[in-house]
C-alpha cells in the first residue's frame, strides 16, 4: 500500500486534518499513557501527515493509548490526535484479518467498576 | 441629451496588452449621445487630462466617460479635471476597464468585447447623470476620547496640544487603565508607573481636557462633525470637587473586606477608596454594593470624619449632554476568563495565576509590596512555570479561547522569567513556549538575555496538565524537542491569558454604528492605509480595541488618531458626499422600511402636510434622509417597497440603463 494513499485513508476515516497542528505539543503534554508509548500523540500527527506511517504500523503504541481523549478536549486547534491514531489501529488490524472482541463478548465483561465508556472505546478498538 | 467625450486609457501596456483600445474607441463614437471618442496612453497624466479639457471647449462636452482603473483609483483625479474644464464634477462615469476586464482576461477579443460593452454601459448611464453638489456641514471643534488608559492618555494630551478641548471618560474611578496595574514595561524595564504617572498629571491640569471617570456613555446621535453625546455619570457619594484626596474616610470606613480590583482581588480594599496612590482625580469613590450606610442606613463615618464635607449619601447619578466634532474609541482590553481552563486548575489553586495577576504581585504598590509571594500561603516559589498561548491561537471551533495570537505574552513572559531570576536567582524559572514571537525593536536581544543571562529555561512545548497535590502544583508538560513528558513540581504556575477587548466594547460599536471583527475588535477603514479611523466617519481608533498592542504601538496609534481628529477640527465646515439618498415624499407611505435596514441612523420621519386632488390636505408620515449622515450604500433603495427611496448619482434607473445597455 502506497503511503500516500494510506495517508489520505487515514484521513478521511478519522475525519482529522493534521494541518491544523500548530505543533504545541499540548496532546502529548496531557496524555496519561505517555511514557508507555514509543510514538506519542503529536508524532502520530505529524507522521501521518508525512506519509511516515510504517513506523506506526508496526508500533505496540497503538494499543498503548487508553482512548481517553484527553488529547482531543486539550487541543487548541481541534486536532483529535486520538481518532487519529485510532485510525491507524484500525488499518493495523484490518490488515491483520481478525476481529478481537465481538458484542457477545461485551456482556461477560460488564461489571460495575468498569467504566462504560472504555467499553464502548474497547468495543471500537477491537471490533472492526 | 448630453454631448458626452468618451476617453479610453491605454495604462500602457496594462489596458492595452489585453484590449483593442483603438477599437474600443471606435466601437463607442457610434453610442447615443457620443459627440467625441479617443484614446490616449495615459488618460492619468497631465498631457491626457488636457486632452478632457481641449475636447471639453471644442466639443461643448456635458458628459464624460473615462474607460481606465476602476473609479477607487482615479475617479477623483477625473472629476477634478471636469471641475477644471468648467464641467459638473458628477458628470463624469468611469468604466472600470482594467481590474475587471484586461487584468482578468488573456484573449484580446474577448477583452475588448467586454470594454466596448462596460464602455456603452457607463455611456448609457451618463446619459441620466444630473449635476451634483455637496452640502456642507459644520464643525463643532471639540472631541470625546472613549477609554483613559494609556491610549486614551496620549490621544487626549496630542488633541488638547493642537489647541482643541477634549473630554475623557473613564468608566473606572481614576484614568490609568492597564497600565497602571503593570510593575515593569519590556523591554526597556522602566517602571510602568513612573512613566504613566506623570502623563496622567499631564491630563489632569490641561485646561483643555476635562475628565469623566467612573462615568459612561450612554447615547450618542449625530454624525461626523456634529455628534451629540449623552454621559452618564455614575454617583460616587463623593462630590468630586471638593474631595482633597486625603483618604481619612477610606482609613476609617469599617468595611474593609471588599475585593480589590486594582489588586485583581488578591487584596481587599474599603467600601469608599482610592483605587491606587496616584490616582486622577484622587477623589475618593463609595462602592454602593459593599457601604453599610448606602444599604441599610447604617453608619455615616465617612462623612463623620471628612473634614472638607465632600460625602454625599444622596448623590444621584448625573446626565451630561455635550456635541463632539470627532470620536476617539480607546476602550481596550481584559485578559479572558480561566474559567473554562480547567487543566490549569486556576479555580482549584490560588497558586495559579493569571500574568497581570503576576505584574500586581511583583509591583511595589501591589498586595505583597514587591516580595515575589505564593498567594497560598506566602512563601517564596522556588519553581516557576510560565505557560504561554493560555487561549491564543486556539482553532475557530474551539469552544473556548481566541483565533488570534494575543501579542504582548511572548515578551511580557520573558520579562517576568527575567525579572524573577534576577530578583531571585535561586528560582528556577520554566517557560513553556509554542513559539517565542518578537518582532519589535529590541525584542528578541530582550528575550535572548532572557535565556542566556539570566538562566530561564525556554521548553518547546505545551503544558497539559496541572494538579495541585499538597502545597506543590504537579505540572504535566510535553518536551518536543528532547521528546519527553516532562513532570515538574511546581510552586507557582503563571497563566500567559489571551487578550480579547472590553465588553462596553460592542454596545458602544452599536451606538457608534462602527464595524467590529467577530472577535469583538473594532475594524479599521483600510487595514494598511487607514488603520487609525473607523469606516464610521469622524470615529477613529486608538489602542487595543482595535487590535491586541503593547504601549510603544499603542502610543504611536494613539498620537496617529488624535492628529487625524486634528485634521477634522482643523476644518469650518465638511463637505460631503452628495450621492447620498433621497426620498420622493410624494411616493413614501411612510411603512419604515427604509429606517429599520439603515446602518448609519441617516432616516427619520417627519409629519407632512399635503395637499390632495379633492382640495383638501392631509397629513403624512414621509422619510426624511440626513445627507450629512447618509453614507450612500443604497440599502434603503432596495428595502422600500414603493420605490420612493433613490440614490443621487446611482438611480435606479441609471442602474437599469446599464444593465439594458450591457445586455443588448
Amino acid at each position: 500500500m502506497n503511503n500516500q494513499y494510506l495517508r489520505e485513508e487515514l484521513i478521511r476515516q478519522s475525519g482529522v486534518n493534521p494541518k491544523k497542528c500548530m505543533k504545541c505539543g499540548k496532546c502529548s503534554a496531557t496524555c496519561p499513557a505517555y511514557d508507555e508509548m514509543e510514538y506519542h500523540p503529536h508524532q502520530f500527527v505529524s507522521m501521518v501527515e508525512s506519509g511516515d506511517i510504517e513506523p506506526l504500523l508496526q508500533s505496540e503504541s497503538l494499543y498503548k493509548c487508553l482512548s481517553c481523549f484527553a488529547c482531543i478536549e486539550r487541543c487548541p486547534r481541534g486536532v483529535e490526535p486520538a481518532k487519529l491514531v485510532e485510525a491507524v489501529r484500525l488499518s493495523a488490524i484490518r490488515k491483520q484479518g481478525e476481529n478481537r472482541m465481538t458484542a457477545n463478548d461485551v456482556p461477560a465483561l460488564l461489571d460495575e467498576d468498569t467504566p462504560q465508556q472504555l467499553l464502548v472505546s474497547a468495543f471500537r478498538k477491537y471490533s472492526k | 441629451m448630453q454631448r458626452v467625450g468618451v476617453f479610453v486609457c491605454w495604462c500602457g501596456s496594462n489596458i492595452a496588452g489585453t484590449v483593442d483600445v483603438q477599437a474600443v474607441s471606435e466601437a463607442l463614437k457610434s453610442e447615443p449621445g457620443v459627440v467625441f471618442s479617443a484614446n490616449y496612453q495615459y488618460m492619468c497624466s497631465q498631457a491626457g487630462q488636457d486632452m478632457i479639457k481641449e475636447a471639453v471647449k471644442e466639443h461643448n462636452l456635458t458628459g464624460i466617460v473615462v474607460c481606465s482603473c476602476s473609479p477607487r483609483m482615479h475617479e477623483a483625479t477625473f472629476r477634478k479635471t471636469a471641475a477644471a474644464a468648467g464641467i459638473n464634477p458628477y458628470m463624469v462615469e468611469i468604466a472600470n476597464i482594467r481590474e475587471q476586464c484586461s487584468w482578468v482576461h488573456k484573449d484580446i477579443a474577448t477583452g475588448t468585447e467586454k470594454a466596448i460593452i462596460l464602455g456603452k454601459a457607463a455611456i448609457a448611464k451618463v446619459n441620466l447623470n444630473t449635476p451634483l453638489t455637496p452640502g456642507e456641514s459644520p464643525v463643532t471643534k471639540r472631541a470625546l476620547v472613549i477609554g483613559g488608559g494609556i491610549a486614551g492618555i496620549q490621544t487626549a494630551l496630542d488633541i488638547a496640544d493642537a489647541g482643541f478641548p477634549v473630554d475623557i471618560v473613564e468608566t473606572k474611578p481614576t484614568i490609568g487603565g492597564k497600565m497602571a496595574q503593570l510593575d515593569k514595561t519590556f523591554p526597556t524595564l522602566d517602571c510602568a508607573a513612573c512613566i504613566l504617572t506623570p502623563k496622567m498629571v499631564d491630563v489632569a491640569q490641561n485646561e483643555k481636557i476635562r475628565i469623566f471617570s467612573y462615568s459612561e456613555v450612554s447615547e450618542i446621535k449625530g454624525f461626523v462633525g456634529n455628534f451629540d453625546v449623552t454621559i452618564k455619570k455614575n454617583a460616587r457619594y463623593v462630590k468630586e470637587d471638593i474631595c482633597t484626596g486625603c483618604g481619612a474616610c477610606v482609613e476609617k470606613c469599617p468595611m474593609k473586606k471588599v475585593p480589590n480590583e486594582f489588586n485583581l482581588g488578591m487584596d481587599n480594599r474599603s467600601a469608599i477608596y482610592i483605587p491606587f496612590a496616584q490616582a486622577v482625580p484622587k477623589v475618593a469613590t463609595i462602592d454602593p454594593n459593599a457601604c453599610n450606610m448606602l444599604k441599610n442606613g447604617k453608619c455615616g463615618l465617612c462623612a463623620r470624619v471628612c473634614t472638607a464635607g465632600a460625602i454625599d449619601y444622596t448623590q444621584k447619578d448625573e446626565y451630561i449632554n455635550e456635541k463632539y466634532g470627532a470620536i476617539v474609541v480607546a476602550t481596550g482590553f481584559n485578559p479572558i476568563s480561566m474559567d473554562k481552563f480547567d487543566e490549569f486548575a486556576y479555580n482549584q489553586s490560588k497558586d495559579v495565576i493569571t500574568s497581570l495577576e503576576f505584574e500586581r504581585l511583583t509591583n511595589a504598590a501591589g498586595p505583597t509590596a514587591g516580595h515575589l509571594e505564593r498567594p497560598s500561603d506566602g512563601k517564596s516559589p522556588k519553581t516557576i512555570v510560565f505557560v504561554q498561548c493560555v487561549g491564543s491561537r486556539c482553532d475557530a471551533c474551539a469552544e473556548k479561547g481566541k483565533e488570534y495570537c494575543s501579542k504582548i505574552c511572548c515578551m511580557y513572559t520573558a520579562k517576568h522569567a527575567m525579572l524573577t531570576r534576577d530578583k531571585y536567582p535561586d528560582t528556577e524559572v520554566y517557560v513553556f513556549y509554542i513559539d517565542v514571537r518578537t518582532p519589535g525593536k529590541n525584542f528578541d536581544e530582550f528575550y535572548r538575555r532572557a535565556v542566556e543571562e539570566y538562566g530561564v529555561k525556554y521548553v518547546k512545548g505545551m503544558v497539559g496538565k496541572v494538579t495541585p497535590e499538597g502545597d506543590k502544583l504537579k505540572v504535566q508538560a510535553s518536551d518536543l524537542i528532547a521528546n519527553k513528558q516532562l513532570h515538574i513540581d511546581a510552586d507557582l504556575v503563571v497563566l500567559a491569558a489571551a487578550i480579547e477587548p472590553d465588553k462596553s466594547a460592542r454596545p458602544l460599536a452599536t451606538m457608534l454604528t462602527a464595524s467590529m471583527d467577530t472577535n469583538d475588535f473594532f475594524t479599521e477603514a483600510h487595514p494598511k492605509l487607514r488603520p487609525v479611523e473607523s469606516p464610521t466617519a469622524g470615529v477613529f481608533l486608538s489602542g487595543a480595541c482595535q487590535g491586541p498592542k503593547d504601549i510603544p504601538e499603542t502610543v504611536s496609534q494613539a498620537g496617529a488618531a488624535a492628529s487625524k481628529v486634528i485634521g477634522l477640527l482643523a476644518k469650518d465646515k465638511l463637505t460631503g458626499n452628495p450621492c447620498v439618498a433621497h426620498s420622493n415624499e410624494l411616493m413614501c407611505n411612510g411603512c419604515s422600511s427604509c429606517e429599520k435596514v439603515c446602518a448609519y441612523g441617516a432616516i427619520t420621519y417627519e409629519n407632512k402636510e399635503f395637499r390632495m386632488p379633492d382640495r383638501t390636505t392631509k397629513i403624512r408620515r414621509v422619510a426624511v434622509v440626513n445627507p450629512a449622515v447618509c453614507q450612500g450604500c443604497g440599502a434603503c433603495t432596495v428595502a422600500c417597497p414603493s420605490g420612493a427611496m433613490d440614490l443621487n448619482g446611482f438611480a435606479s434607473n441609471q442602474i437599469m440603463a446599464e444593465v439594458d445597455a450591457i445586455c443588448k
